[in-house]
């Protein structure tokens, strides 16, 4: 008998090895969240730098209350699909409210953002159609692509003229394209330069989508992502976002102006054949909506922790993964082994980042991978950039 | 057209940088599995290819071609396409 798991043993050693040099970065349990950048791990206090609670609002008592009342008045669970007998009123109130909040007409939300993206790019592009992602794409995306079964390509991270090359190579074939980027990627930081996109829709036929997963809520001067902030929200055809992120509760969406856009909700099997995402969830979801549609001063308290934080990292001469400021900032390191060490000294000394190492990393990039939340404080921002300075920087 | 053996060649050549062991690579090397380069890796290999060819080789192809003759092939049938 061939043991099915016998394939994962080199996983399992490099695991082993992984463990070995310290804590499990991979499996770190928070025993006690105190607040959004805080955690009792054991007996210790952890400063949180690596959640992407970018808001800090997983503790608002409005969002609290909205939970509370949902599990109330709905219960915990709506044990069953949005085409069968899982869409709740929540479910549509939340897909209003945000489509107001998009300024767009349509919106369709998900269980979670993995399944936004399983079930967008699923249901929109099929065998006869081709898409083109980013290299530097999340896993859901390339999972979501692959779902598809269409044509897939992949063109050079951020390069628009390389895209515009492989876009070229065929022009003639039959089919519906898709181009899909990131609004801020999720790994290194940076965003997708969208005007130079943009500008290929002109020279070829193609729909655009932009996964606004870390840009949504936390970009644009509405808060709207990448399209919002590059003044071109009307060339994006479709977005998807999350809710765990800078909505801080889980859960998924896509939006579009397309007329039909509706149709996807019977042509989408991740969203079709799952659970529907539970009354608290939706509840907390479409508060937190409401709250960062009224509190732009987030964005900004956001905008200025980064700021505070990119430069107060880069200023001890660590190289970082994007040269702008943004809320997701990755500091490179040497290798994997040098990785493993400097994040345990990390979390020894109190601060939890994200390890980010190949396959999972561009370019087989080693990286302490921090994000910044509006909830941190200056003082919790500056211990940060100390324990980096004691521990990281050479 | 290019002969078979020039574009084995030219892939081995472009292979290099994803040679870390320094293994001998011919027609016959099994690419993931004798180079054991990542599933990234290999997909940043391939657009190494395409663009030293100018041809295209889907995401979805790669997952069926394991050998560099196999990788070779698939480059000649896309040469001949153009």
């Amino acid at each position: 008998m061939v043991d099915l798991l016998d394939k994962h043993r080199g996983i399992a050693e490099r695991f082993e090895r992984l463990v070995a040099m310290g804590s499990n970065a991979l499996g770190v349990t928070n025993d006690q969240m105190i607040s959004p950048t805080r955690a009792m791990v054991g007996n210790r206090e952890i400063i949180l730098a690596g959640t992407n609670n970018y808001m800090g609002i997983t503790f608002d008592p409005r969002c609290i209350a909205a939970g509370q009342k949902a599990l109330a008045d709905f219960g915990t669970g709506t044990t069953g699909s949005r085409i069968a007998n899982g869409t709740f009123a929540l479910h549509t109130e939340l897909e209003q409210e945000l489509a107001k909040f998009l300024n767009l007409k349509h919106c369709i939300a998900f269980t979670t953002g993995y399944q936004a993206n399983l079930g967008m790019l699923s249901g929109l592009a099929g065998p006869q159609d081709t898409i083109y992602l980013d290299a530097d794409s999340h896993s859901s995306i390339y999972d979501g692509c692959t779902l598809s079964g269409a044509k897939l390509v992949r063109f050079r991270h951020n390069d628009a003229a390389d895209l515009d090359k492989r876009l070229s190579r065929s022009e003639s074939e039959a089919g519906g394209r898709l181009v899909v980027l990131e609004g801020i990627y999720s790994m290194i930081g940076d965003r997708a330069p969208l005007a130079d996109f943009v500008a290929l829709k002109k020279k070829h036929n193609f729909q655009l989508l932009v996964d606004d997963a870390h840009s949504f809520g936390v970009i644009g001067p509405d808060g709207r992502g990448l399209g919002n902030e590059a003044g071109l929200e009307a060339e994006v055809d479709f977005v998807i976002g999350t809710f765990s992120k800078s909505v801080g509760a889980i859960g998924g969406f896509g939006a579009s102006n397309h007329p039909l856009f509706n149709t996807l909700r019977y042509a989408m099997r991740p969203y079709m054949f799952t659970a529907s995402a539970s009354p608290a969830s939706v509840a907390t979801s479409l508060e937190a909506l409401r709250i960062l549609a009224a509190e732009p001063e987030r964005r900004a308290k956001l905008l200025e922790n980064s700021a505070r934080l990119f430069h107060g990292l880069r200023g001890l001469g660590l190289e970082t993964g994007s040269d702008v400021v943004s809320p997701v900032i990755a500091v490179k390191c040497a290798d994997e082994q040098s990785t493993i060490v400097k994040w345990n000294a990390l979390f020894a000394a109190g601060i939890y980042v994200n390890m980010a190492i190949p396959p999972g990393t561009p370019n087989r990039l080693c990286l302490l991978r921090c994000s910044v939340s509006a909830a941190h404080s200056f003082d919790e921002i500056d211990r940060i950039i100390a324990v980096f300075m004691a521990v990281v920087a050479d | 057209m290019m002969e078979d053996s020039k574009v084995v060649a030219q892939i081995c050549t472009l292979l290099l940088p994803f040679n870390a062991a320094g293994k001998t690579l011919g027609a016959q090397t099994d690419i993931p599995a004798e180079l054991n380069i990542d599933s990234v890796g290999i997909l940043d290999f391939i657009m190494e290819v395409e663009d030293y060819f100018d041809v295209e080789i889907p995401m979805n192809v790669v997952a069926d071609i394991r050998t560099i003759g196999e990788l070779s092939a698939y480059v000649q049938s896309q040469l001949e396409k153009a």
